[in-house]
């Protein structure tokens, strides 16, 4: 890893000052981006620390919205969370192992925008609104494929908001090796549909199954997705799973969400 | 070259260390503390497992310059204060949960950051918990006995 200059604000304002240099880069819970630096594939000059301040941390509950401070560990979600909406808390709790869910942060996690990542699913098919220094950008808006998202350079996430489904759940069929999802599926119902958030899959990262969700929106049944398929074609295609595996899996896995959330 | 401070294993301690070093490099090379162990280097394996305010955290993914004023806990800090093994590494030892031994620092950091929160877990939350220790020796099974028999629920393994 190249040395760099290791910053700890601790104020929203002095970590989007310190963000302002082009070779500056967040650092929240490290548990991608360090491995990251390690491998060289990232050399920030300076790294800005977001574990010391206090306005990014918390999880608080009203009026049906749960919100969540961008530096809001995996653990915390999976405690703070668990009553106010437990789909989201049990995602939470079982992201890798418990010693990255103690440190590895849920605005890290969506801000990497990682293909095979569990956050985004959930941030997607809840229809959640990203909350950043400058403004608020809607979960459909937000993923850009992988790895990318439409943060502005130097903008950082500062809180998720979640409406909170009458149903929820998400299905991770997990890789074993990297713990990461080979393909995973949030399933979440509201008064006014159903939306449904594959991760894992896409060559594109993140996507809604838009079909599913207009066959679950009709009928929250498994059965509704009977006559329905994927297309492969823009699935990942890899040593541990080919397009077509993938692409079956979704359906399975969506199945199996709707049959879980009830 | 900054100067951290921190708390390991109940003594304060303070080293130079640049801003990238990490706190797996602070401890081992800075605090000559090298029963903490560096496996993979890539986030994987939990050999490197510390508890930093009591909580377990991969100590080869965080800088040591985060762990600034914190509480750190190595397996150095393990033992009794007479010397003798903590009823963790005692099981591991009667239990054969160990073979080369490179893991186990991290496997009885991980036991017993899982037994302070949870002091009776069944064998499936012990097999759980350790997904992020990886133990290239044992095949796990005496692990996951010694930590039942450290939770005092040994019959409840030699019962299956
Ligand atoms: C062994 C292992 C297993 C894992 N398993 C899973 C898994 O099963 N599912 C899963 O989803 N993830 C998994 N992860 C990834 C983990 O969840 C990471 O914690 C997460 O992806 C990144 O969060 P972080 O807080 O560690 O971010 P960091 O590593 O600190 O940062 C990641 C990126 O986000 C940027 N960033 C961080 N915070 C912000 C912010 N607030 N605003 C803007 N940009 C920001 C950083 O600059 C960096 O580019 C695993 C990781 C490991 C090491
Ligand atoms: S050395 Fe840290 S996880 Fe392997
Ligand atoms: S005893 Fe050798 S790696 Fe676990």
């Amino acid at each position: 890893m190249y040395n760099f200059e290791l910053v700890k604000p601790k104020t929203i304002d002095e970590a989007v000052a310190a963000l302002a240099d082009e070779e500056a880069q967040a650092l929240s819970g490290g548990q991608t981006l360090l491995p990251t630096m390690k491998q060289r594939l990232a050399a920030p000059d300076r790294l800005v620390s977001l574990a010391n301040i206090a306005e990014l941390q918390g999880v608080s509950a009203t009026g049906g919205v749960v919100t969540i401070g961008a530096a809001a560990t995996h653990a915390t979600v999976a405690e703070k969370a668990a009553s106010a909406y437990p789909a989201l808390a049990a995602l939470a709790g079982h992201i890798g192992d418990p010693a990255v869910r103690n440190r590895g942060t849920i605005g890290g996690s969506v801000a990497n925008n990682d293909p095979s990542a569990c956050y985004p699913a959930a941030v997607l098919g809840s229809g959640a609104t990203i909350v950043t220094n400058a403004r608020e950008i809607a979960a459909d808006d937000f993923f850009e494929g992988m790895f990318s998202t439409a943060l502005d350079e130097g903008e950082i996430i500062t809180a998720v908001k979640f409406p909170v489904p009458e149903a929820a759940n998400y299905r991770k069929f997990i890789q074993p090796a990297s713990r990461f999802a080979l393909v995973g599926v949030f399933v979440a119902r509201f008064a006014d549909g159903v939306r449904v958030a594959v991760t894992g899959a896409s060559n594109d990262g993140v996507f809604r199954w838009s079909e599913a969700e207009k066959a679950l929106s009709g009928d929250f049944s498994a059965a509704a997705l009977e006559g329905l398929s994927v297309a492969s074609d823009d699935m990942i295609s890899d040593i541990h799973g080919t397009a077509e595996y993938r692409a079956h899996l979704v359906k399975v896995l969506t199945a199996r969400a709707v049959k879980a959330a009830g | 070259m900054t100067k951290i401070n921190m708390t390991v294993n109940g003594r304060a301690v303070s080293a130079e260390a640049e801003d990238r070093t990490l706190l797996v490099e602070f401890l081992r090379s800075g605090l000559n503390l090298t029963g903490t162990h560096v496996g993979c280097d890539t986030s994987q394996c939990g050999a490197c497992l510390v508890h930093v305010n009591g909580e377990a955290v991969k100590s080869c993914t965080m800088l040591a310059a985060e762990a600034e004023g914190a509480e750190v806990t190595t397996i150095e800090g393990m033992a009794n204060a007479d010397g003798s093994l903590s009823t963790i590494q005692a099981a591991f030892q009667e239990h054969h949960g160990l073979q080369c031994g490179f893991c186990t620092p991290g496997m009885v950091m991980s036991a017993a950051a899982l037994l302070k929160d949870n002091p009776k877990p069944s064998e499936a939350e012990v097999r759980d918990y350790l997904e992020g220790n990886i133990c290239r020796c044992t095949g796990y099974h005496n692990i996951v006995k010694a930590i039942m028999a450290a939770s005092g629920q040994l019959d409840a393994i030699a019962a299956e």
